[in-house]
């Protein structure tokens, strides 16, 4: 009698984690099913490279270069734009706050990193587009920049935080041994912390960069609409998400044009599949037992 | 020394500019959102429909649309990441298999938010038939939850001490003893943690729902799992980029993302309160 | 006459390709305290986890022989290792209660089980933790929580723990070694007056402890057997030159 319900609850968990597998196996699979035949009308390479996105001409053209050099650059912008201001702030608060500052600094960061994106969309499209667009003389305020900005400081929480963490966990023996030596502060942070805890402050920086480049909300009500190459950073500019979920509404289910945006997703999946990738291996470069 | 005091005081007032720059960031953000937020809320706000095409009126449905994607999304994801959890610390064989689930855990966990859209806009919606619904969404959003569920569990039950797995079953507990009365019991505080903070992510997302469950122009709350459901996100997005009446949407826009900033934000509060009370509480 | 209670045959184990018990042949007698000494690293935990299969979870784990409880080898397949285990207590080096209360740590064996009524047990959480000397500490706050307890009070909760599922062994980790002197001689009065009612396996890496206590002694090195005795004659007439060297401190 006991071994049944040993073996059900067993099964059940048994289950569960199959359950898990094929999720991922079936969004790969989904993804990859309808993206591919896109393949069949345009070789990869024209995808890639070209710039050449107009899908709803005809003939179509679904070269996607500009989408996915907009992702980049966008992301790059942000990058830019959060680095110095949350690895700043991560050494201010590991490092040089009254522990009572940090007590609060602390979870205020948690709650921050939990604000929705759409949230920050909105801030971006009513307040500091309008206003970039007046201060520069712009013709619109919904660009690279704006985006850049915006998309910064959304990723500002993760960054800081997970770096922040990093920091913190230096052994003190390591700051006492430093300043024992005769090093000052910021000597001690940028020579003796920092170094110890770098691992964990690229790990954050690539969780930053996945963010940054998955976003949609942002950068779909932000950064404009025009499938170009910016030629600077105040025009417009059209990262892949915000095309999946722009144009999505326009496709027809099987045609081209549904597949093409199917194979920009392929492309985030790579690039994002990479990505994390590279922060595992940061993270766990040892995974013996 | 001189030169290196000098030194020392510039990147300490660096940092601290830093921190202030990135301070004033956020809160001219949070000033502008709850300044313009503000006076659109009122009970009625939050308990009325929308009238007049999206211009006047209130968020109701979409407050409700929220709460029933999220608690749907719960109920799936919950039970099925907790269970994985399980199985990884506890019954895990063969070795292989715990190891591609781990790497397929994260994988998942990277992935952008507007792909999980697009797979459950093709799977649900459409291979099975399920169509632009609360169902379709709940399960797109339960997908999405499910690694930060499973990696949050397993963290919690690994952070219980072995000793009193060996102390359960050296009295004659089977493992699922074990884990039901000691193991569990004790990482519930931080699943539970977890799960809430779970619950606010899943709240303010708008990719995975606007192509599997949420729509613009719905009035009336969703009948069966098979009806469309308005978002609090989504509204938001919608009526900045669809809306005819900016004069009139754009402060109901402020009005809604005051709500699900205030949304999220109680929630995640909840989750940073009970952790650290129980972190006082806690007894090994 | 003494009568043979828990014993191994031709025992050996393996964790991975690494053997650590070597034609083990141990017996333990009814009511009687036998000791395991020898020095650190050499299998004396392992062995005795032989005794309640504690072995079984661990990865690479391989057996071969077999242990004796009351002449039936509880290494054959479809042995009940719930019940094996219920009857072959266990109490470990690190005092180990859960985080629940007093009461509910020593009812928990029995709360497992699921077939004794709430009276049942409450007389066996009241008769275990007195058989374990902790009754008059505790009696008053028996719903309070287990680690509110002092290290040697934890130590005898987890005896009691054992105690209640009525084994018929109690195996005994290094109980001491986490404690104070006089947390110490506390529980070695403690097991000579429980070895009337159980059978009792004390690993020790203190060999006045074994010499304090134990009625037998077995010498265990690098996972060999290498002599078992009446403690008595052990200790004053060892028969092996390596038991010697141990006993007099030559190395350990």
């Amino acid at each position: 009698m006991k071994g049944i319900k040993e073996k059900t609850f067993q099964a059940i968990a048994y289950i569960a984690s199959l359950l898990t597998a094929v999720c991922l196996i079936a969004i790969i699979y989904g993804i990859f099913h309808d993206g591919l035949p896109l393949f069949q009308f345009i070789s990869w390479k024209d995808f890639l490279f070209t710039n050449n996105w107009y899908p709803v001409y005809s003939p179509p053209g679904f070269g996607a270069w500009a989408l996915i050099m907009g992702s980049f650059y966008v992301t790059l912008g942000a990058l830019i734009i959060a680095l110095p201001l949350s690895l700043g702030s991560a050494i201010f608060i590991s490092e040089i706050a009254s522990p009572g500052l940090r007590e609060i600094a602390k979870p205020v960061i948690e709650l921050l990193a939990g604000i929705p994106s759409v949230v920050y969309g909105l801030f971006g499209i009513a307040f500091l587009a309008p206003l970039i667009r007046q201060w520069f003389s712009l013709d619109t305020g919904l660009n690279l920049f704006t985006s850049s900005l915006i998309l910064g400081i959304m990723v500002i929480p993760i960054i800081c935080s997970i770096s922040e963490d990093a920091m913190s966990s230096v052994p003190h023996s390591i700051r006492e041994a430093s300043l024992a030596l005769g090093a000052t502060k910021s000597e001690t942070i940028f020579k003796a912390v920092i170094p110890a805890a770098k691992k964990g402050i690229i790990g954050s920086i690539l969780l930053g960069f996945g963010r940054a480049i998955g976003e949609t909300m942002v950068v779909l009500m932000v950064a404009g609409g025009a499938a170009q190459i910016p030629k600077s950073i105040f025009e417009p500019v059209r990262p892949m998400t915000s095309t999946i979920a722009a144009e999505m509404g326009e496709t027809i289910m099987g045609d081209l044009h549904y597949n093409a945006l199917f194979a920009l997703a392929i492309v985030l999946l790579i690039i994002t599949f990479f990505s994390n990738l590279i922060t595992e291996i940061v993270f766990r470069p040892k995974r013996q037992k | 020394m001189n030169r290196r005091k000098g030194k020392n005081t510039f990147w300490i007032m660096m940092m601290i500019l830093m921190l202030i720059i990135t301070a004033g960031f956020l809160v001219v953000f949070i000033v502008r959102i709850i300044s313009l937020g503000a006076p659109v809320l009122s009970w009625k706000f939050i308990v009325e429909p929308p009238r007049e095409a999206m211009t006047e009126g209130g968020i109701f449905p979409a407050l409700m649309g929220t709460f029933l994607l999220t608690a749907l999304a719960m109920i799936f994801a919950l039970p099925s990441g907790i269970f994985t959890a399980i199985w990884l610390t506890h019954y895990g064989k063969p070795q292989w298999l715990v190891n591609i689930l781990h790497i397929i855990i994260n994988t998942m966990a990277g992935i952008p938010s507007i792909i999980f859209g697009l797979f459950g806009m093709a799977i649900f919606v459409n291979l099975l038939g399920f169509k632009v619904s609360l169902l379709s969404g709940s399960l797109t959003l339960a997908i999405l939850a499910l690694p930060v569920i499973i990696n949050n569990t397993e963290q919690a039950i690994h952070s219980v001490p072995a000793d009193f797995s060996e102390a359960s079953l050296a009295l004659g507990a089977t493992t699922r003893q074990t884990i039901s009365k000691v193991v569990f019991p004790a990482a519930l505080p931080n699943i539970l943690t977890g799960a809430i903070i779970s619950v606010g992510r899943v709240a303010g997302e708008t990719a995975p729902i606007m192509f599997t469950a949420a729509t613009f122009y719905s009035r009336s709350l969703p009948h069966s799992l098979q009806d469309e459901v308005m978002a609090l996100p989504y509204h938001i997005y919608a009526l900045m980029t669809e809306g005819t009446h900016p004069e009139s949407q754009v402060p109901i826009a402020y009005g809604t993302a005051l709500v699900l900033l205030i949304l999220v934000i109680l929630i995640d509060a909840t989750a940073i309160i009970i952790r650290s009370y129980m972190r006082k509480k806690r007894q090994w | 006459m003494v009568e043979r209670q828990i014993w191994t045959s031709n025992l050996n184990l393996w964790f991975g390709k690494n053997q650590i018990l070597h034609n083990i042949n141990l017996e333990a007698y009814k009511n009687h305290i036998t000791a395991i000494i020898g020095p650190s690293g050499c299998g004396k935990s392992t062995l005795l986890r032989c005794f309640n299969r504690m072995n079984d979870p661990i990865p690479f784990m391989e057996l071969t022989g077999k242990v004796y409880l009351d002449g039936k080898d509880i290494y054959a397949p479809k042995t009940d290792v719930y019940a094996v285990r219920a009857s072959v207590g266990m109490v470990f080096q690190k005092p180990n209660p859960f985080p629940k209360s007093i009461y509910n740590n020593v009812a928990y064996g029995l709360q497992i089980q699921g077939k004794y009524s709430k009276s049942e047990i409450k007389d066996r959480v009241e008769e275990s933790l007195k058989a374990a000397w902790l009754w008059d500490e505790v009696k008053d706050r028996l719903h309070h929580s287990a680690m509110s307890l002092s290290g040697g009070q934890q130590q005898r909760l987890c005896i009691a723990r054992a105690l209640a599922n009525k084994p018929k062994v109690l195996l005994l980790d290094e109980p001491t070694s986490a404690l104070d002197p006089q947390s110490t001689a506390k529980i070695e009065e403690l097991c000579l007056a429980l070895k009337n009612s159980v059978t009792i396996l004390i690993v020790t890496h203190n060999v006045a402890q074994a010499g304090r206590i134990a009625d037998y002694t077995a010498f265990l090195y690098l996972g060999e057997l290498v002599e078992f005795e009446k403690t008595e004659q052990l200790f004053t007439v060892p028969k092996d030159k390596r038991t010697e060297a141990y006993l007099t401190g030559v190395f350990g």
